[in-house]
């Protein structure tokens, strides 16, 4: 059936489709930056603004990826290992962030820590701690809309390990930190990075929920990540929008290469 | 099989409940002291990073009594933003239920040079930041289109950006299915004489819908909060408003309620959305 002229058809189709809607996207940033050439792409990633984004964006990333990573980890035991009323809504609820909108995210953080008429911000900025319009916000932000992500990966592999190996070592007399560390650490790991690997690439590239938290501070005290500073400067017709979104491509190529060769060697196993 | 998209329930509940019995459970629910202090902080991270601000959401947004939240989404804006964002969610869903359906159908049953490429650039829309895609439409399809095609600020531009960035749900929740699929009913139904055609679609079909309906169904949800990606090629004009920037354009201007509003209108959607795929995969776990 996979033969003849309805064959082809179809993947004539199919490959025409996928070439125009997902391969042109990454040829135009590639011809658009390297056109530019060399000068325009180091002083585009390379002024004070660029540098600083690139900071603020590593800095993010790296804390709600750290942030993910440990209490991820609980959640997913706590959805995995024991069992309590609302189990089932809660497991329903960690799967929200991935289809609520970043705007909505930034919304409903602002309206818990905004500095003014949040729900806890006030007592928080009385303390000296600022979460809005701050780098402790965009991290919320981007915590808030990567959460599932690694929970994904780790829920299942600690629902199919089951218990029989900790408790096993519970009889064995290990302790609960000496069960975590040598039994479901190990299990895990794999799991654990990919799903830190996705939580990088989600939260390096996140735009809407940052924008909104982070009040889109350009010039002294910027609060702009890498996309922000690149739709600024687009708007503001200034060069250097397609180099920056070059750079956000080029790593989010590499996250699709681990996607890819993980799923191959799984499909092999 | 390792995707961006299988929501974790899915996975969580086709696999423990049956293993891990309650004896089980219960025995490792005798928590020490130190892992249920361990798993209390993971409930208290939870309430403050995702419920106390999703129910702050809800509250605003009915500070005004039932009477004040219809006013806000009834308003001109927010009713044409919502609009807008529906009509264009429910045609992309629509498309890439039957583009994604193909190209899971050509990645599955064709084998051609270059497949794995295929396979490997499906994943690009959920790796690439969104904002990258909104540069590259506004740079094709902007008002310096390099194709003579104008979009700014059409409704079409935003379609075409919701297409690109919810393509693989539907190929990747069909193709496991697909992957799965045993070929005797096929073959049969061409030893009795059916064409191909017919053959998909009283055969291969059938079974596919569920996958097809759970990749929609996410491809749906995904483009009712979709910002990033449609925020350049709307140009900011009223034609071209989706409800996330209706938000964001009430966030700025301290309309904080009205906001609110629209937001518990996609929060609804979103919560519809994850209940009807649980629905789904009951009733598709008692037929299989």
């Amino acid at each position: 059936m996979a033969s003849g002229r309805n064959a082809t058809v179809l993947r004539s189709i199919a490959v025409v489709y996928v070439a125009l809607l997902v391969f042109v996207p990454l040829v135009v940033v590639t011809s658009e930056t390297l056109g530019a050439g060399w000068s325009v792409f180091w002083s585009a990633v390379s002024n004070e603004q660029a540098v600083t984004a690139f900071r603020l964006t590593i800095e993010t990333a790296a804390a709600a990826v750290a942030v993910n990573a440990v209490f991820g980890t609980g959640v997913a035991l706590l959805l995995t290992r024991s069992r309590f009323p609302g189990r089932r809504l809660l497991s329903a609820l960690v799967d929200l962030p991935i289809s609520v909108s970043p705007i909505v995210a930034g919304l409903a953080l602002i309206l818990v820590y905004g500095p003014v008429d949040g729900w806890l911000g006030p007592y928080l900025h009385g303390a000296g701690i600022d979460i809005i319009f701050a780098l402790p916000g965009m991290v919320l932000a981007t915590a808030f809309v990567s959460l599932p992500l690694l929970l994904r990966e780790v829920v299942p592999v600690l629902a199919e390990e089951g218990v029989d190996q900790e408790q096993a070592a519970r009889v064995l007399g290990a302790n609960g930190w000496q069960r975590f560390v040598r039994i479901t650490v190990p299990t895990i790991r794999p799991a654990l990075l990919y799903g830190i690997v996705l939580t990088l690439a989600r939260s390096i590239g996140e735009f809407g929920a940052i924008r909104v938290v982070s009040g889109n501070v350009s010039g002294a005290g910027q609060t702009q990540t890498v996309p922000l500073l690149a739709v600024e400067r687009l708007e503001r017709f200034q060069p250097g929008a397609y180099q920056l979104a070059f750079i956000l491509m080029i790593t989010s190529m590499l996250t699709i290469l681990v996607v890819f060769f993980r799923r191959e060697s799984l499909a092999g196993a | 099989m390792s995707s961006l998209v299988l929501p974790v329930r899915d996975v969580a509940r086709s696999a423990p409940p049956v293993r891990v019995n309650d004896q089980d459970i219960s025995g490792a629910a005798r928590l020490s002291r130190g892992s249920a202090l361990g798993l209390g902080t993971a409930v208290l991270w939870l309430s403050l990073l995702v419920l106390l601000p999703l129910a702050a959401v809800v509250v605003q947004s009915f500070g005004g009594g039932l009477g004040g939240f219809w006013a806000s989404i009834t308003r001109p804006g927010a009713l044409n933003a919502l609009k807008l964002t529906i009509g264009s969610s429910l045609i992309v869903s629509a498309i890439n239920s039957v583009m994604g359906t193909l190209v899971a159908w050509v990645l599955v049953r064709d084998r051609f040079p270059g497949k794995r490429l295929l396979d490997l650039v499906v994943d690009i829309p959920f790796a690439l930041p969104t904002i990258v895609a909104g540069l590259v439409l506004l740079g094709v399809y902007g008002a310096e289109s390099p194709v003579r095609i104008n979009l700014l600020g059409s409704p079409i531009g935003i379609v075409i950006a919701l297409l690109f960035v919810t393509f693989p749900f539907v190929v990747r929740s069909v193709q496991p299915v697909l992957l799965a699929l045993d070929r005797e009913a096929e073959q049969a139904a061409a030893c009795l004489g059916a064409s191909p055609p017919t053959i998909f679609r009283r055969v291969v079909l059938p079974l596919l819908l569920p996958a097809i309906a759970s990749g929609a169904a996410l491809s749906f949800a995904r483009s009712m909060g979709e910002y990033g990606s449609t925020l350049l090629i709307s140009g900011g004009l009223d034609g071209a408003r989706v409800s996330s920037m209706y938000i964001y354009q009430q966030i700025q201007s301290f309309d904080f309620a009205g906001a609110s509003a629209t937001a518990t209108v996609l929060l609804a959607v979103s919560v519809l959305v994850i209940l009807g795929l649980e629905v789904l995969q009951q009733v598709a776990a008692r037929r299989g």
